[in-house]
C-alpha cells in the first residue's frame, strides 16, 4: 500500500510540474507583454517606451527565457511565486485573499452536484414507469450541452430580477452564494447523473441483483443494499474530474454573478497577462486537481474489494 | 381531483385579477391628490440628503488615484476624492474657479500664476497652500512620469513651481502653454495632499489617496470595486455644480459588473441606483421600468481613421481625401449604433471648446469620392477593387475592441469603401499589440479615439513633432497653426486658429473621423443631479435619491 502511494504522489509531482512549464511556455509565446498593457492605461496604444524597458529590466524579462524560466521555478519550489506585475501586490495575498470566496462557492456546488446527480440517477432507476424514467434519462445530456453563463443569467432573470428572492452580484452571505453555486452545478450534476445512471442500470441487469430480487426484496432494497455501492465506483471516478469542473467553471460564473473569488482573479490576470498571478494559479489549481484524484485512488480499494487484491498483489 | 384543482386555479387568478385592479383604483386616487396639493408634487423636486448610490461598472476600476488612471471607470471614482485648481463648465466651457480662486498669465504663456482659495483643507485635516501644489506638480514630472501619463503630458516643458507665499504660485513653462489652464481643470493635474505625494504609485492606486474632494475613500478592492463616503465641511464646490456645502449622498457603492444583462437586470429590479455603459437594446427595459439613460459625448478626438501619408496608397492626397465623401457616417450610427451616438462633424467632437463644424466637407457623395479617383488614374479592377499600375487600391486598419461596437461599425465603414472600389482591411489587435504596432510605426491607418476638453489635443495627435500618428514630415502650414494655437491667449482668436487646424487636417485627410464616442449611464426613476463635467466623466457631487 505504501509502495502504492508513493508512487501515485511522484506521478503528482510530475503532473504539477508539468502544467506549470505548459502555462510558462504558452504565456511567454504570446505576441504581447504585461507591461506594455500596464502601461496602456489611457488605451490609445500610447506607451512611454523608456519606462517600459525599465520595468522589463525589474520583472526580469529581459533575461533569456530559460534563465528566466530557472528563476521562476527555483523560487515556485520555495513556494514563492513573485508579486503581481499589475498591481504590484504578492501573489500569495492576492490568492489568500480570494481563495475562501472560491472554496465556499465550490464547496456548496460540489455539494449541489453530488446530491442532483445521485438523486437524478437513483430517481431513473427508482422509478417502474417507461415514460418518467426515459424523461428522466433525457435531463442529462440537456444539462451538459447548455452554457453555463446562460444557465447563470436564466436563474438571475427569474429568481433575482423578476421575483427578488437571491441577490444578483456580490458576496454576501449565504443568499448570495445560492445562484452561482445551482450555475456552477447544474452541468457538472448532469455529468454526475450520466456515469452514474449508466453504470446503475447495468449494474441492475447482474445476475446477483436478480437473486436478490427473486428472494423477495423490494426494487429499493435491491437498489439501496446491492446495486448502489457497485455502481458508485465509476461516478467516484469523475468526482476527481469535477474539481477541475469547479474551478473551470468559477471563472465564467464569478464573471456573470460579479463575485469576488479566484475564477474573476484568473480571468483579469490572463487579460492583464500577468504572469507571476496566473503561475501561482496554475500550481494550486494542480495541486488540488491532483490531490483530489490521489485521495479518489486511495478510496476505491474500500469501496470495491477487487481493487483491493489487485492492488497489494502489485505491491507484494 | 382534477376538476377541483382547475376551479382552485381559476380561483387564485381571479383573486390576483381583483388585488391587481384595486392596486390600479388606488394609484389613481394618490395622483389625483398629488395634482390636487402642488406642494407634495414639488417635494420631489427638492434635494435631499443621505442614501447609498449603488453604481455598476463596466469594467474594473485600475485604481482611485486621480493623477496615474486614464479609464473612464476609474476616473468615476477618482474625480470625486479630489478637487482641481480650476473647473470646467461642461456648456460653456469656460474655465472656472475652484481650488484656485483667481489666476493671471504672462504676455506669452509661459508662466501661469494662481491664487488659491483660503481656508481649504484636506481630507486629513492639512491645510490646502502653494508648497502642496509644487509639490503636486514636482512629483508628477519627476516621481510618476509615464506612470501619469496624462498628467505629464499637460506639464509638458515644466521648468518649476514658485511659491511666492502660503496661497500663490506660478508655474512656469520653456515654450507657451495655453493648454495648461484647461488642463488644470482635469482629473490628472487634481491636488493630493502632501502625505500623498510621498506615498508609493502603488499604494496610491489601491487607495491611499487623500484629496480636498466632497467623498473620501471608505474602501478600495481591486477587481471588485470601491466604496466612498461623504466628507463633513466641504466648503469649496467650484460654480459648475449645482450647489454648495457637503454633497448630498452619504456613501457611493461601486461595483463591477461585467455582464452587461446583470447591469440592466440589477437596475430594473431596484439592485442599482445607476449603471455605466447601458446598451442601446437595453434603453427600452430601463425606460419601461422609469429609468432614464444618459448620454454625452466625450469631447476630444472622435474615432479616426489615422492614416499613416508615409505608405503606399495612402502617400497619394487623392486616396486620402477619397474615403471623406466614401463614408456614409449617418449610416454607421443608424445601423450599427444608436441615436445616443452622434456622427463626426469635424475631427474635433462637438462637445470639445474650439469644435468648428466641418461637415461640409464631411457629406456623403459616393461620386465624387470616385470622380476623385477616377482622376487620379485609380480604375476599377475585375474584383471590383481599384488598381493603379499593378497596384490594387487596399490598406489596412489596426484597430482594439475597446469599445464594443468598434468591430460593427469597422466592418461596415469596409461595405461602404468597397463601394467607391476602396479595398479597407480590419486588423484587430490587443491593446498591448496595439501599443507596440504603433511605437514600431508598421501600420497603414490607426483606429482610435482620445477624450479631451480641449483643442490643444490636434496639436498632440497631429503636430510633426509629437505623437504624429500620421507619420507626416512637418510643413510650413499645419505646423505653424498648431504652435500658434499654443501660444494664442485671446480664446477667441485661438477658436479660429483650431478651426483652420480642423480644417487642414479633414481637407488633408490625415485622419478620417467617423462618429463621437458616448457614455451612456442608465439612472433609476429616483436619482438626480447626476451629471456630466466637461470631459463627458461622471460628478456625483450634486446627485441625490428621492424617497420612494
Amino acid at each position: 500500500m505504501l509502495r502504492y502511494v508513493t508512487k501515485r504522489v511522484a506521478q503528482a509531482i510530475i503532473v504539477v510540474w508539468a502544467a506549470y512549464t505548459l502555462t510558462f511556455v504558452i504565456l511567454y509565446l504570446l505576441p504581447s507583454d504585461p507591461v506594455s498593457i500596464m502601461l496602456n492605461q489611457s488605451q490609445d496604444g500610447h506607451v512611454d517606451e523608456a519606462l517600459a524597458e525599465r520595468l522589463r529590466a525589474e520583472y526580469g524579462f529581459d533575461q533569456s527565457t530559460l534563465t528566466q524560466y530557472a528563476n521562476l521555478l527555483g523560487r515556485a519550489i520555495q513556494g514563492d511565486f513573485g508579486t503581481s506585475i499589475a498591481n504590484g501586490a504578492r501573489v500569495s495575498d492576492l490568492i489568500a485573499q480570494v481563495f475562501p470566496e472560491t472554496l465556499k462557492l465550490a464547496g456548496l456546488a460540489f455539494l449541489f452536484t453530488i446530491l442532483g446527480g445521485t438523486a437524478l440517477a437513483v430517481a431513473s432507476i427508482a422509478t417502474a414507469n417507461k415514460r418518467l424514467q426515459q424523461f428522466l434519462l433525457a435531463l442529462p445530456p440537456l444539462g451538459v450541452s447548455v452554457p453555463g453563463f446562460w444557465i447563470g443569467l436564466i436563474l438571475l432573470q427569474v429568481f433575482s430580477f423578476t421575483f427578488p428572492v437571491f441577490p444578483a452580484i456580490g458576496n454576501d452571505g449565504f443568499k448570495s452564494l445560492v445562484l452561482p453555486a445551482l450555475t456552477l452545478a447544474i452541468p457538472l450534476s448532469a455529468m454526475v447523473a450520466q456515469v452514474l445512471a449508466d453504470s446503475l442500470h447495468s449494474t441492475w441487469r447482474e445476475p446477483y441483483v436478480e437473486t436478490a430480487r427473486a428472494k423477495g426484496l423490494t426494487r429499493w432494497q435491491a437498489i439501496t443494499r446491492h446495486t448502489f455501492k457497485n455502481a458508485a465506483v465509476p461516478a467516484l471516478t469523475i468526482t476527481g474530474m469535477l474539481v477541475g469542473g469547479l474551478f473551470a467553471g468559477s471563472v465564467v460564473v464569478e464573471t456573470v454573478f460579479s463575485r469576488a473569488g479566484f475564477g474573476r482573479l484568473v480571468q483579469t490576470s490572463v487579460q492583464a497577462q500577468d504572469i507571476p498571478v496566473i503561475q501561482g494559479f496554475v500550481v494550486l489549481a494542480a495541486v488540488i486537481f491532483v490531490a483530489v484524484n490521489l485521495l479518489v485512488d486511495v478510496l476505491y480499494p474500500l469501496l470495491d474489494p477487487r481493487i483491493r487484491s489487485a492492488n497489494l498483489a502489485l505491491a507484494a | 381531483m382534477k376538476r377541483l384543482r382547475t376551479s382552485l386555479a381559476l380561483a387564485l387568478t381571479a383573486a390576483f385579477a381583483l388585488s391587481a385592479c384595486n392596486d390600479g383604483s388606488s394609484a389613481n386616487d394618490t395622483t389625483a391628490e398629488q395634482t390636487a396639493q402642488p406642494s407634495a408634487g414639488a417635494e420631489t423636486n427638492e434635494p435631499v440628503a443621505g442614501g447609498d448610490l449603488r453604481f455598476a461598472l463596466v469594467a474594473a476600476p485600475t485604481g482611485v488615484d486621480p493623477q496615474q488612471v486614464g479609464s473612464n471607470v476609474s476616473i468615476y471614482i477618482a474625480r470625486s476624492i479630489a478637487d482641481s485648481l480650476t473647473d470646467q463648465d461642461p456648456t460653456t466651457g469656460e474655465i472656472v474657479p475652484w481650488l484656485a480662486e483667481k489666476w493671471e498669465t504672462n504676455e506669452d504663456l509661459t508662466e501661469f500664476t494662481f491664487t488659491l482659495k483660503p481656508g481649504i483643507t484636506f481630507s486629513d485635516g492639512s491645510p490646502l497652500t502653494a508648497q502642496v501644489v509644487k509639490e503636486n506638480f514636482d512629483s508628477i514630472v519627476e516621481d510618476l512620469g509615464a506612470l501619469a501619463p496624462l498628467g505629464s503630458g499637460y506639464l509638458s516643458g515644466y521648468e518649476g513651481t514658485t511659491v511666492t507665499d502660503e496661497l500663490t504660485f506660478t508655474v512656469a513653462f520653456d515654450a507657451p502653454n495655453a493648454q495648461f489652464l484647461q488642463a488644470t481643470a482635469t482629473q490628472a493635474l487634481a491636488i493630493v495632499s502632501s502625505d500623498t505625494v510621498k506615498t508609493s504609485p502603488e499604494e496610491r492606486l489601491q487607495g491611499q489617496v487623500i484629496g480636498t474632494g466632497p467623498f473620501v475613500v471608505e474602501s478600495y478592492t481591486q477587481d471588485q470595486g470601491a466604496v466612498l463616503a461623504k466628507r463633513e465641511g466641504y466648503d469649496w464646490a467650484s460654480p459648475a455644480f449645482e450647489h454648495s456645502g457637503d454633497a448630498y449622498l452619504d456613501k457611493i457603492t461601486f461595483t463591477v459588473v461585467p455582464e452587461s444583462g446583470v447591469r440592466t437586470g440589477g437596475l430594473v429590479s431596484g439592485q442599482f441606483d445607476a449603471i455605466s455603459d447601458a446598451l442601446p437594446q437595453d434603453i427600452t427595459q430601463i425606460e419601461g421600468a422609469g429609468g432614464k439613460v444618459l448620454t454625452r459625448s466625450n469631447p476630444g478626438l472622435p474615432f479616426v481613421l489615422h492614416l499613416n501619408v508615409a505608405r503606399e496608397p495612402l502617400n497619394d492626397p487623392a486616396v486620402r481625401k477619397a474615403l471623406n465623401p466614401g463614408i456614409n457616417r449617418q449610416e454607421l450610427v443608424d445601423t450599427v449604433l444608436s441615436d445616443q451616438f452622434n456622427p463626426a462633424t469635424s475631427i474635433l467632437a462637438a462637445t470639445t471648446p474650439g469644435h468648428a463644424d466641418q461637415s461640409g466637407l464631411l457629406a456623403f457623395d459616393p461620386d465624387a469620392a470616385k470622380k476623385i479617383l477616377e482622376e487620379a488614374g485609380w480604375v476599377t479592377g475585375g474584383d471590383g477593387i481599384r488598381e493603379k499600375d499593378g497596384k490594387k487600391l487596399s490598406f489596412s486598419v489596426v484597430y482594439a475592441q475597446l469599445f464594443s461596437g468598434n468591430q460593427a461599425v469597422l466592418e461596415l465603414t469596409q461595405q461602404q469603401l468597397r463601394a467607391i472600389g476602396v479595398d479597407l482591411q480590419l486588423k484587430q489587435a490587443t491593446p498591448a499589440e496595439q501599443a507596440e504596432i504603433l511605437a514600431s510605426g508598421d501600420y497603414e491607418a490607426y483606429y482610435y479615439n482620445s477624450t479631451r476638453a480641449e483643442g490643444d489635443v490636434l496639436r498632440t495627435s497631429f503636430h510633426a513633432g509629437l505623437r504624429n500618428i500620421a507619420q507626416r514630415e512637418a510643413d510650413d502650414v499645419l505646423e505653424p497653426v498648431l504652435e500658434a494655437s499654443l501660444a494664442e491667449a485671446d480664446s477667441a482668436k485661438r477658436n479660429e486658429l483650431l478651426g483652420q487646424a480642423q480644417e487642414l487636417i479633414i481637407e488633408n485627410a490625415y485622419a478620417i473621423p467617423l462618429f463621437e464616442l458616448s457614455q451612456s449611464i442608465g439612472v433609476a426613476g429616483n436619482v438626480h443631479g447626476l451629471g456630466f463635467e466637461a470631459s463627458s466623466r461622471l460628478k456625483f457631487y450634486d446627485t441625490w435619491i428621492a424617497e420612494q
